[in-house]
């Protein structure tokens, strides 16, 4: 291995110029004042305390956490079975569905939100039916429900294959000799299934809960203007406002937030890691 | 002794191939049975079909006289010991070994008792909280027989269990075994495709070979009394001779009439006859029943083998007195050393 090791070399320079050099301005930004020129700064906090002392912004980034939050439970909710199923399938039908369920992943999200808007819409296909019916139109767009459903839907595939991975390569001898030892099946899946398929749900968690918090496309197409979700807040620090320095404060925040989040899972994946070896779900981090 | 399992006519398929063609077999209280056979010759899926894993195609599995072939394999009063251990590894040793009890729903303190008890047994003191991960394959191995007995099962099923360790350790696993199988007092079914394996532990062994039984006898009974040619060939090595059966005690082979200890063969039946390379002794010509030459000799550490052409046929010998290539030797065996066997069906 030892010997491939500078193959690395064009990539830790790559990672320095696309992530460190960004990561620095950004923390440049936050911690200095509007109005400076190049070789002169003036450093400060007033970024930060602008945050942490107006409700409106701590409210929002509340919301972002609850979305995320409820995004995540539901995909594992989802996810857990559904992978379930697919890995007790067999051959050429674990394989179809497999790619049925991760299909969505190849299509450009931003197409497939459009599509639920659509759908969703008062003239959209649901409302269409249900006026045939003679019911609604009912309000579905620009709530709650559209919001968390477009997270959901976009975010499921990441949970599914995490836990699939899991599952799937779970030594099925495993669930012999529990049978072997008198655990039916319900006792099996407690017992020896749903633990040893933990760190798969873990990376899941990491996979969906992560991007959620921060994302902004999904709220802003299916939660209308009102719905200001934490990345939302950035986007139009930048892009509207141009406020870049209390745009680069918020989003060094939520790095922050992140990160703990982060070394939280990664935790109680080591934790479960050190009890499982024989464990799945790749780790991605 | 009061029958345990019986097989009746066990026939398995599998995409349209026989694995099993229609096996007969009863297993007594006690017993310490061995499945012998080379790999393919269907002896695990036997022991599946009695596990539960596996269904057979047609016959009968009748444990302690009631038929389990619907009985799912939790519900079966047998355990199980798998080939790779199959350990929980997110479990340390002291809950892989609690784990039947606890779904058992025993109390505590008896299920404390219980696996010390196991732990004892097996040699593993002081494990209770290791991780199963940080084991030997011998470790192992223990933890996963005590898991299965800690259940106290009527039966054992041990698949292969010591194919995955060294010479050493598996001969001393070997026997612990078969002492544990003596002090607790039930049946175990060992599958194994190791002749000298089955030859140290077992009261009885089986020897399978493609689908079907071959011959059920006590080692000794196999080892010396091999009922065919494949059960002379699998287990330990031989010098198998094509001959005639003149009358009782009385047999042809290599053109010279001998007097031997078989009978109740029909009169010039053709049969086989098996010599063991260790009845075989070199000697000088003159008091030696064949005679020949000596075309290679093989050290092989406790004893010689020395291969002896004669004029019609290569002898086996294993001796530990050394020869020379190319003397002319006379070969010496007794009335008993000469193992007549009917000439094997098809197969």
């Amino acid at each position: 291995m030892k010997s491939f090791r500078e193959l690395s070399y064009p990539y830790i320079v790559w990672a320095c110029v696309m992530i460190g050099i960004p990561m620095i301005l950004i923390i440049l930004y936050a911690f200095t004042q509007s109005g400076n020129s190049v070789t002169t700064f003036t450093f400060t906090i007033e970024n930060f305390l602008d945050f942490f002392n107006d409700s409106v912004f701590i409210q929002v980034l509340m919301q972002s956490l609850k979305i995320a939050l409820i995004t995540t439970v539901l995909c594992i909710l989802i996810g857990y079975p559904a992978a379930f199923f697919v890995s007790r399938m067999e051959g050429r039908m674990k394989a179809t569905i497999f790619l049925l369920l991760t299909m969505p992943m190849w299509i450009n999200m931003l197409v497939r939100t459009y599509s639920w808007i659509s759908i969703l819409s008062d003239s959209g296909l649901i409302n269409t039916i249900l006026g045939y019916l003679g019911i609604g139109p009912i309000q579905l767009l620009y709530t709650d429900f559209s919001v968390s459903l477009g997270m959901v839907y976009n975010f499921l595939p990441f949970m599914i294959i995490s836990i699939f991975n899991s599952l799937d390569k779970m030594d099925k001898g495993l669930l012999e000799a529990s049978a072997d030892l008198g655990a039916n099946k319900v006792q099996t899946f407690l017992r020896v299934m749903l633990p040893l398929s933990l760190p798969g749900v873990i990376t899941g968690i990491t996979l969906v809960f992560l991007p959620a918090v921060s994302s902004f496309v999904i709220p802003k197409l299916l939660g209308g203007g009102q719905y200001v979700l934490i990345g939302n807040l950035i986007e139009t620090q930048f892009i509207s406002v141009g406020e870049w320095h209390f745009g680069s404060a918020i989003s060094l925040v939520m790095t922050i937030i992140i990160m703990i989040s982060m070394y939280l899972t990664k935790r109680v994946d080591k934790q479960s890691a050190s009890d499982s070896v024989a464990s799945g779900g790749g780790r991605i981090w | 002794m009061r029958k345990i399992i019986e097989f009746h006519n066990i026939v398995k398929e599998f995409d349209g191939q026989l694995i099993l063609r229609g096996i007969n077999l009863d297993i007594y209280e006690n017993e310490f049975v061995t499945l012998l056979g080379p790999s393919g010759c269907g002896k695990t899926t036997l022991l599946r079909i009695l596990g539960g894993f596996l269904e057979q195609t047609q016959g009968e599995v009748y444990f302690d006289g009631i038929e389990i072939s619907k009985v799912p394999a939790y519900k079966r009063e047998i355990n199980t010991v798998f080939q790779k251990y199959a350990l929980f590894p997110h479990m340390d040793v002291y809950d892989n070994i609690a784990f039947g009890l606890k779904i058992k729903k025993q109390s505590k303190d008896i299920i404390r008792q219980k696996v010390e008890k196991m732990l004892k047994l097996v040699g593993l003191e002081g494990y209770d909280h290791r991780p199963i991960t940080t084991l030997s394959g011998g470790q192992q191995q223990r933890v996963a027989i005590a898991r299965a007995l800690v259940n106290e099962p009527m039966v054992l099923l041990l698949d292969e269990p010591l194919g995955a360790l060294d010479l050493k350790l598996r001969k001393e696993m070997q026997i612990e075994l078969k002492k544990i199988q003596k002090e607790v007092g039930i049946t175990f079914i060992y599958v194994t495709h190791d002749q000298e394996e089955a030859l140290t532990m077992s009261d009885k062994i089986v020897v399978m070979n493609d689908g079907e039984i071959q011959q059920i006898g006590s080692p000794t009974d196999v080892y010396n009394e091999p009922e065919n040619e494949f059960v002379a060939k699998f287990i330990g090595e031989s010098n198998i001779i094509p001959g005639v059966m003149l009358d009782d005690y009385r047999v042809v082979f290599h053109d010279k009439e001998f007097e031997c200890v078989d009978y109740g063969f029909d009169d010039n039946e053709e049969v086989d006859i098996v010599i063991r390379p260790e009845d075989l002794d070199i000697v000088t010509t003159d008091i030696g029943k064949l005679h020949g030459v000596v075309k290679s000799i093989t050290f092989k550490g406790v004893h010689y083998e020395i291969e002896v052409e004669t004029d019609l046929m290569t002898f086996k010998v294993h001796t530990t007195d050394n020869s020379e290539i190319g003397k002319e030797v006379g070969l010496h065996f007794f009335p008993e050393d000469i193992h007549v066997m009917s000439k094997m069906r098809a197969y």
